[in-house]
C-alpha cells in the first residue's frame, strides 16, 4: 500500500457532473473529506447517495470532473492504479455483500491471500482478530446464511478492514437494524475512526447515528442536483436557515400530506 | 346489499347556470363505475358554471365515492374546471375530501423503461443489442487474456474453485449423461438394425452407430446436456452474486470478477468436458452393442471389431476438440448472462434461461463450422 501523506485530503471531489442516462443527477457537485474525518452523506430518498458511494468507490464512471482518492484520480486511473487504490479503501455494502458460498473465515481471508503473502497461519490469526474486533469472535466457520442480519453487517465490516484500509466507506450502515444493534455498529464505526485513524464516509438517514458520530456531513438535494448544506450536523441543526435542513433535522415534514 | 343502499341522483338548476346536485344512499367502490357513469351523462347536457353538491342524503361516503365528487370538476369533459361547492356534509366526509383534494390526482405519469410507441420500442431493442453484443465482446475478451495472466502468476488462479467446478460439471453429469447416450446408442441401433437387416448387412449397425455417436452425437448431447446443467447454473450463480452485490464487492477488492469467478468456470469446463463426451461415447457404443448382441446375434467381439474400423483416431480427436470449444461456449455465454443481471431475482431466471438457449444455439453454429471444416481437413 501505498504510504499516505497526512495533510492531503482523504477524498477530493471535483466539479462532478454525473446521471443515468438522459437523467441528471449531479451538477458540477464539489467537495472533500479530510484524513481522519467522520463524514456522513446525507438526504432524502432519491437524492443520489447511493450513486455518490457508487462514484467514490469506482463502481460507476462520472460524465465529467475528478474524484481523488488518496491523491488519485480514480476517474483516470489505469487498472494498475486502480488496484492500488482499492486495496487502500474498504467498503460495507448495505446488504453484507459477504460470499454466500465463503465461510465468515474465508470471507475475511479473501482480501488477505489476494494482496499478502502471509502464510496459512498467519492469516488465520489476522482472521481471528478482525472477527473479534467486530463481536464475532469463535464465528470462522458459520456461513453468511446463519447469521442474523447485524451480524452479517459486521462480518461485513471484518471483511472491509481485512487489509487495514485507509479510507472506510459504509451504506446504510443502521438501515434495517434495530435500535440497539445499530448503536452498536456505530459505536463501533466511531472506534475505529478514533482508534485506528481510518477515514470513514458514511451514507445514512439515521438521524440518531449522524448527531452521535459525524464530525462533518454534507446534505444532498434532488432538485438543486448537489449540496444543500455542509458543516458540522450539531451546528446545522441550531443554525441552518434552510427550511429542507431544518426539516430534516427537526424529523418534520416539509409539507403536510396527510 | 340493502335497497336503501343504492345511490340516487337528483339535479335541478338552469342549463349553463349553478347546478344543485342531490346524492344520497351510499357512495362506495362497488358502485363508482356506475355513479360515475350516470353523473356524467346528466352533467353532460347541462354545462353548469358552477356546482353545489348536496351530500345531506349520503348514508355513507369512502375514498372511492369522493373521487367521484371530486373529481366532477372536469365532469364535463372540456378542459375547464367547474367551481365546486359541498354542502351538509358530515365531518367524515370533510375529512376524506379534504385529503384527496390536497393529492396531486392529474400528475403526469413518468416515463419508465416501458414504451408502448412502437418506434421507441424497436429503438430501445436495438440499443438492447448493440449493448448486449458490446458486453459479450468485452467479456470475451478478457476472458481470452485471463489465461496469460493465469500463466504469469499461476498462483493467483483459483485451483480449489476449478476442482469444485469439474466435480460439479463433470463428475455430477456422469448418470445423466451415461443414461441419455446409452439410450440413444439403443434407438439408432434398433431403427438402423431394421432397414439393415433387410438386406443382411446387420453388422453395419455397429459401424453406423459407431461413426454417428463419435462424430455427432456424442459430443452434441454431451454439450446440450451440460448447456442444460451447467450453463444455467453458472449463470443463475453469477447473476445472484451480481444482485447480492458480491461482484460489487469483488471489484471494489481490486479482484477482477471475469478473473475470479468465470475463468476458473471456463477452465473447468474446457477440462472435464471432453472427458464427459468420451464417456458419452462408450454408453452410446455401449448401447449401440446390447441390441446388437440380444437381438441381431452379434457377438461382441465382432461388434467392437467393426466399430473400431468405421471410426478413425482422427475423428475421435477431433470431436474431442470439438467438445472442448462446445464447453467454452457454453461455460463462457452462461457467465455472461449472469454477468447480466440487473434488478431482481426475475433477472436471474431469465438470464440463466437465456444462458441455456444462447448455448444451445451456440453450440450448433459451431458444430455446423466444425462440419464443413473437417470435412476439408480429412479429404
Ligand atoms: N440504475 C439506475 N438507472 C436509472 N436511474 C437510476 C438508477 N439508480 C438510481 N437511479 C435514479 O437516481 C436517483 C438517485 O438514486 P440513488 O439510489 O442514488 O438515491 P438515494 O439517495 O440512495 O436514495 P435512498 O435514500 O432512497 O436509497 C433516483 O432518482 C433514481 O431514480
Ligand atoms: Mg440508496
Amino acid at each position: 500500500m501505498k504510504p499516505v501523506s497526512s495533510n492531503e485530503p482523504a477524498i477530493c471531489v471535483e466539479g462532478l457532473d454525473a446521471g443515468y442516462a438522459d437523467k441528471v443527477i449531479f451538477d458540477r457537485l464539489s467537495f472533500q473529506v479530510e484524513r481522519g474525518e467522520l463524514f456522513v452523506i446525507l438526504g432524502g430518498s432519491g437524492c443520489g447517495k447511493s450513486t455518490l458511494l457508487r462514484l467514490l468507490i469506482g463502481l460507476k464512471s462520472p460524465s465529467a470532473g475528478r474524484i481523488l482518492i488518496n491523491g488519485v484520480d480514480i476517474t483516470t486511473a489505469d487498472e494498475m492504479a486502480m488496484n492500488g487504490v482499492r486495496t487502500g479503501i474498504g467498503v460495507l455494502f448495505q446488504s453484507g455483500a459477504l460470499f454466500g458460498s465463503m465461510t465468515l473465515a474465508e470471507n475475511v481471508a479473501l482480501p488477505l491471500k489476494e494482496y499478502t503473502n502471509l502464510s496459512p497461519d498467519a492469516i488465520e490469526r489476522v482472521v481471528a482478530m478482525k472477527l473479534a474486533m467486530v463481536s464475532l469472535a469463535g464465528h470462522e466457520n458459520h456461513y453468511p446464511s446463519e447469521l442474523s442480519g447485524g451480524m452479517v453487517k459486521r462480518a461485513g465490516l471484518a471483511r472491509a478492514m481485512a487489509l487495514d484500509p485507509s479510507i472506510l466507506f459504509f451504506d446504510e450502515p443502521s438501515a434495517g437494524l434495530d435500535p440497539i444493534t445499530a448503536a452498536e455498529l456505530d459505536q463501533l464505526i466511531k472506534d475505529l475512526n478514533r482508534g485506528l485513524g481510518t477515514t470513514v464516509v458514511v451514507v445514512t438517514h439515521d438521524l440518531e447515528s449522524i448527531m452521535t458520530i459525524a464530525d462533518r456531513v454534507i446534505m444532498l438535494d434532488g432538485k438543486k442536483k448537489g449540496i444543500i448544506a455542509e458543516g458540522d450536523p450539531r451546528e446545522l441543526k441550531m443554525h441552518s436557515q434552510d427550511p429542507l435542513v431544518q426539516s430534516f433535522f427537526n424529523r418534520e415534514p416539509l409539507k403536510t400530506v396527510l | 346489499m340493502e335497497d336503501h343502499g343504492i345511490p340516487v341522483i337528483s339535479l335541478s338548476g338552469e342549463k349553463g347556470g349553478d347546478i344543485l346536485l342531490s346524492l344520497s344512499g351510499r357512495l362506495t367502490l362497488e358502485n363508482l363505475e356506475m355513479v360515475d357513469r350516470e353523473l356524467r351523462s346528466q352533467l353532460a347536457g347541462l354545462a353548469p358554471a358552477s356546482l353545489t353538491v348536496d351530500l345531506a342524503g349520503v348514508d355513507y361516503l369512502d375514498s372511492a365515492g369522493a373521487l367521484v365528487l371530486v373529481l366532477l370538476e372536469k365532469g364535463d369533459g372540456s378542459s375547464r374546471t367547474i367551481p365546486q361547492r359541498f354542502v351538509n356534509v358530515t365531518p367524515q366526509a370533510e375529512r376524506i375530501i379534504a385529503l384527496l383534494n390536497r393529492l396531486d390526482l392529474n400528475s403526469q405519469h413518468l416515463k419508465s423503461v416501458e414504451h408502448f410507441s412502437i418506434f421507441e420500442y424497436a429503438g430501445e431493442a436495438t440499443f438492447y443489442i448493440i449493448r448486449g453484443f458490446r458486453h459479450i465482446m468485452t467479456f470475451f475478451g478478457e476472458l481470452l487474456v485471463a489465461p496469460f495472466h493465469a500463466v504469469r502468476h499461476p498462483r493467483l488462479v483459483r485451483w480449489d474453485a476449478v476442482f469444485v467446478q469439474m466435480k460439479r460439471v463433470g463428475v455430477d453429469g456422469l448418470p445423466i449423461v451415461g443414461l441419455i447416450s446409452m439410450l440413444v446408442g439403443v434407438v439408432m441401433a434398433f431403427m438402423s438394425a431394421l432397414q439393415l437387416k433387410q438386406f443382411g448387412a446387420d453388422i453395419y449397425v455397429a459401424s453406423l452407430v459407431g461413426v454417428a455417436i463419435v462424430k455427432e452425437l456424442g459430443p452434441m448431447m454431451t454439450a446440450i446436456i451440460v448447456a442444460g446443467r451447467s450453463g444455467s447454473a453458472f449463470a443463475a450463480e453469477i447473476g445472484t452474486m451480481m444482485i447480492n452485490q458480491e461482484v460489487d464487492a469483488l471489484v471494489t477488492m481490486g479482484l477482477n470478477p471475469v478473473r475470479y469467478l468465470a475463468f476458473p468456470k471456463v477452465l473447468a469446463a474446457i477440462l472435464v468436458v471432453p472427458l464427459l463426451t468420451m464417456y458419452s461415447f462408450i454408453f452410446g457404443i455401449g448401447g449401440g452393442m446390447l441390441v446388437g448382441v440380444l437381438g441381431l446375434d452379434l457377438t461382441v467381439f465382432t461388434y467392437v471389431q467393426q466399430t473400431l474400423k468405421a471410426i478413425s483416431t482422427f475423428e475421435v480427436v477431433s470431436s474431442l476438440f470439438k467438445s472442448a470449444v462446445f464447453a467454452a461456449l457454453i461455460a463462457g455465454i452462461g457467465c455472461q448472462r449472469g454477468f447480466q443481471a440487473r434488478g431482481g431475482a426475475e433477472a436471474v431466471g431469465s438470464m440463466a434461461t437465456s444462458a441455456v438457449v444462447s448455448a444451445i444455439f451456440l453450440v450448433i453454429v459451431a458444430d455446423s463450422a466444425f462440419a464443413i471444416v473437417l470435412h476439408y481437413i480429412s479429404n
